[in-house]
């Protein structure tokens, strides 16, 4: 079988491809690397049909690869532009609690988390995603990406670890702040707001 | 007792790694009386759902 992009990929693979566009989509926010890593899936796909044993889903199968490719890039990203090391920072560490916490050992709540009416319901609301995704997107790149491979792509703190070179604590202080700062979004954005005629 | 500013890094933590005994007692010490961290704690919690539930993550198949 020829591997080069321009021959037409098998009916059975070609149906995947949107989903697996909206998968890069959402881990890489970016759609000319995820239209590569999608290309990259496929022709990994032509060259080891032997590789789908049928053990799986080919869909399963298909998205085992696309982690890989996607994993691969975003370690790429990261050599060309790293996350700013948060540890031991201490200067940086006070600054950011002083953003959410007050009193005299940043002890207290600034603006303390108030019960979100429903939450489950939410995500059967398009609105809700729509402030989903504007509060991801409104994360700093990096921070975003990791995010992406913890909650989305499932993988462990330690895998992330190893494969962006990042040491743990790094790693938990970037998912804190992805998490705050989404939270807080989210609040603002949606569950602070009256539902307007969804 | 923990503050609110330790306990929210330790409730983002435990999404992320198994916390200690001792972590975890002191935890719920501070759960036990503050309403803004409990709040919190089921935000994190229902962040994590939802990515899990994106609906570009859905499989149709």
């Amino acid at each position: 079988m020829d591997p080069l992009p321009a021959s037409p990929l098998p009916n059975e693979l070609e149906a995947h491809r949107a989903y697996l566009y909206r998968y890069a989509l959402l881990q890489l926010r970016d759609a000319d690397g995820a239209e590569d890593v999608v290309q990259e899936t496929l022709l990994s796909a032509i060259q080891s049909k032997s590789g789908f044993a049928g053990r799986s889903s080919l869909k399963t199968w298909l998205t085992g690869i696309l982690k890989h490719k996607i994993t691969d890039l975003v370690r790429r990203r990261f050599r060309e532009a790293p996350p700013p090391a948060y540890d031991g920072d201490e200067d940086e560490a006070r600054e950011y609690a002083e953003q959410h916490f007050e009193g005299s050992r940043r002890s207290h709540w600034l603006n303390a988390p108030r019960a979100w009416e429903d939450p489950e319901q939410a995500l059967a609301q398009k609105r809700f995603w729509t402030a989903f995704e504007a509060c991801v997107g409104r994360l700093p790149e990096q921070t975003a990406r990791v995010f992406s491979m913890r909650e989305f792509m499932g993988l462990s703190t330690d895998e992330i670890c190893k494969e962006l070179g990042i040491s743990a604590t790094n790693c938990w202080v970037v998912l804190y702040r992805a998490r705050m700062a989404l939270r807080e979004c989210l609040e603002l954005n949606f569950f602070g707001q009256p539902a307007a005629g969804d | 007792m923990l503050s609110c500013r330790e306990v929210s890094e330790l409730v983002s933590q435990s999404l992320d790694r198994r916390l200690g005994l001792v972590e975890r007692w002191r935890l719920h010490m501070h759960l036990r009386v503050c309403d803004a961290c409990r709040n919190f704690r089921r935000q994190m919690a229902f962040l994590r759902k939802a990515a899990r539930n994106h609906p570009a993550l859905k499989r149709k198949d």
